[in-house]
């Protein structure tokens, strides 16, 4: 069942990038882009990770696609056109990109036996459940990170706010 | 049960990384080339999440959560960058952003 579950939402999520990388419109490949976020989240609850699945429908599928796509509108962005750039891109990302993959994938394929296998739904240590685990740890030993990352977003705001602003 | 080696998601994340590299060579568009940085931070974390669950540690998907949290910040940051190149240059052409060459 768990392989079904993965040949199904990896596929979609492969899918969905391809479509990222074909469509021409900003508004087409945002739309992509959520189908991959949301078919990961499935992908995060089938490796145990279920809070991390439900961050990520709330805050990319969520917050973070909405924010791009409201920029795609707020500037009414139309069809890329190709310039003269591209080409280059053309003859070295594709190749490029391709002989990291085989890279990545001869490592992780000869390497298969030793990395071992999942198992649906099971937790990592003796904890209750996922998210008393996660929130062990992220209140007790991470506290400082943690509350540290809420400075980071309170200047990440004011950043964008004064980066958005009219009078720049 | 069918079980589903660890390879096999890494492979993936793999795939979706890749992808994400050559989206973001190809793409002329500063929003589409934003949107592939983001398919790369997700291809990662899902490295991530399967390398915790291999090990049986939560540290792991710490990682992920935080990466979240920066990935968040940097979405807001890099969208208003976004509106303001667009209000000086009146372009999300990433070939005609060009001051600096010059």
């Amino acid at each position: 069942m768990e392989l079904a579950l993965f040949i199904l939402f990896g596929l979609l999520a492969v899918a969905g990038a391809l479509n990222l990388l074909f469509q021409r419109h900003p508004i087409n490949s945002a739309l992509s882009l959520v189908v991959v976020m949301m078919s990961l989240a499935v992908l995060y609850w089938s490796l145990g990770a279920e809070f991390l699945a439900a961050a990520q429908v709330i805050v990319y599928a969520g917050a973070i696609m909405v924010l791009f796509i409201f920029v795609v509108m707020l500037l009414n962005a139309g069809e890329e056109e190709q310039t003269h750039g591209s080409k280059i891109a053309y003859i070295v990302g594709i190749p490029g990109a391709g002989a990291i993959f085989c890279l990545l994938s001869f490592v992780f394929l000869s390497e298969r036996s030793h990395l071992g296998s999942t198992a649906l739904g099971g937790y990592l240590s003796n904890a209750v459940s996922n998210i008393s685990e996660i929130s062990h740890v992220l209140f007790t030993s991470l506290l400082l990170p943690f509350e540290v990352t809420s400075i980071l977003i309170l200047v990440a705001i004011l950043g964008a706010v004064v980066l958005a602003r009219k009078e720049l | 049960m069918i079980t589903v080696p660890i390879a096999y998601y890494l492979v993936l994340a793999a795939i979706l990384f890749c992808i994400g590299i050559a989206a973001f060579l190809i793409k002329r568009n500063v929003i589409t080339i934003f949107m592939s940085i983001e398919l790369m931070l997700n291809a990662v974390n899902l490295t991530f999440v399967a390398f915790a669950h291999m090990w049986r540690q939560i540290s792991g998907q710490i990682f992920v959560f935080f990466v979240m949290v920066v990935a968040a910040a940097e979405a807001a940051v890099g969208l208003a960058i976004i509106i303001a190149l667009f209000r000086a240059r009146q372009t999300l052409n990433v070939d005609e952003v060009d001051l600096l060459r010059n």
